[in-house]
């Protein structure tokens, strides 16, 4: 296997300008990485290669000998994840070795065929599995990337509002699953006890679809709610949801339901024994507001 | 033995749960509660649980006795200051406690009872 390590090291700059080359012609991104840096790059990884290739065999990636590369693999295609290249860009860019290495490798034994195709398997077997690292690293940040994103909308996207003196709202955005309904219904209990309010409106305006699942979950929230003293009222019910809810036979009976936000804000001013009455003197537009200004 | 003192106030009777209710602590409530609601003839049982923390479906179960059985006796039961953890726990367990009122607070609580009580004069007057 030496002899892999003795080829890389004897041709390093020559392989390395030629692995630059053949990857511009394919993937080279300048608008995303500069020259120096990758230069860098592949400087690092030729030079790990020949570390490992020294201590263990190029099959034992997941050997010790191997963990510095395997660390510089993955920190590179991690970088590159965030950076915005395409995973094919990411596994070319090592896959794009072979070329300069095998050519090396040709060169120095024009006259073993045996030994030549040994070292070429060895070699591709190598890169293969760098490849393989690198799209596994790839994929790894991307994830803790998607991840990080639903976190994230989960705490955007359940705020509780105080509409009034013992009245909240709370909007839902979005489809409501398991997690999330544990989330809002932490959030408004929460908020239920802080505020002490007796009423609390939640707005599915947000929901696109409600289904069994939909309802099970709101239904739930309701109970809690329910046992803690508070009531809910459910608003924003469009039209084509209501139609599905009857046609999938789910019993809203027991839960007050309200087609607009404003109808059940409404309501539950009257149920703590709150009306709200139009002030005579107000002024009916801006203009007039003007004009009784002039008048003073 | 510890037991759950029961307060009367008017014709109300107030129980504050403070301490980790176990099984034997529940049953005893359970008999409190009923022989001072025909002792006294209270029409209404507070339960104030908002120190509870931990509950289980034994105590959930427990809660709904209690407001059945002042039902039978004449008595309204409302639970006071659930805690969030509670009440998802209960609602987790499948208990949604049909027949019990709640309450944020021993205030609310009060105007609600009394409330029905004045409602419930007014009809009969």
């Amino acid at each position: 296997m030496n002899d892999l390590a003795e080829i890389i090291s004897q041709n390093e700059d020559r392989i390395r300008a030629e692995w630059i080359r053949s990857m511009s012609n394919t993937v080279q991104r300048a608008d995303l990485i500069s020259k120096a840096e990758l230069d860098e790059q592949c400087r690092d990884i030729l030079r790990a290669i020949v570390a490992g290739v020294k201590t263990s065999r190029p099959t034992e990636i997941s050997s010790s000998g191997w963990a510095t590369g395997r660390e510089l693999l993955s920190e590179i295609s991690a970088s590159r994840a965030r950076q915005g290249f395409s995973p094919v860009e990411v596994a070319t860019f090592v896959l794009s070795l072979k070329q300069p290495l095998f050519a090396a490798i040709r060169e120095k034994f024009v006259s073993s065929q045996e030994k030549l195709f040994d070292t070429i398997w060895s070699a591709t077997e190598l890169l293969d599995r760098l490849a393989l690292v690198t799209t596994e690293a790839y994929m790894a940040t991307r994830e803790e990337l998607i991840l990080r994103q639903q976190q994230e909308l989960l705490e955007l996207s359940t705020p509780v509002v105080k509409l009034w003196d013992g009245i909240l709202a709370l909007p839902i955005i979005g489809t409501l699953d398991s997690a999330r309904t544990q989330v809002v219904m932490e959030n408004l209990l929460e908020s239920v006890v802080a505020t002490n309010s007796k009423y609390a409106i939640i707005d599915i305006t947000g929901v696109p679809t409600v289904d069994t699942l939909v309802a099970q979950h709101l239904l739930k929230t309701i109970t809690a709610a329910r046992l803690m003293g508070a009531e809910c009222i459910i608003s924003g019910v469009r039209p084509q949801i209501a139609q599905t809810i009857v046609h999938l036979g789910i019993n809203l009976e027991d839960v007050v339901t309200k087609a607009k936000l404003a109808d059940a804000f409404a309501l539950a001013l009257q149920r703590s024994g709150r009306t709200v009455v139009r002030s005579s003197s107000a002024p009916t537009s801006p203009i007039s507001n003007l004009f009784a200004k002039r008048e003073d | 033995m510890d037991r759950i003192p029961v307060l009367r106030m008017g014709s109300l009777l107030l129980i504050t749960i403070q301490v980790d209710m176990h099984d034997k602590l529940a049953l005893q409530l359970q008999d409190d509660v009923t022989e001072r609601i025909s002792e006294w003839g209270a029409t209404g049982v507070l339960i104030d649980i908002s120190s509870l923390e931990i509950v289980d479906s034994f105590i959930g179960r427990m809660l709904a006795n209690i407001a059945a059985m002042s039902r039978v006796l004449g008595a309204d039961t409302v639970v006071v200051g659930m805690q969030p953890a509670v009440a998802i726990t209960l609602v987790e367990l499948g208990m949604s406690l049909p027949g019990v009122r709640t309450a944020l607070s021993v205030e609310a609580a009060m105007e609600l009872l009394y409330g029905a009580a004045t409602r419930a004069d007014d009809a009969s007057t």
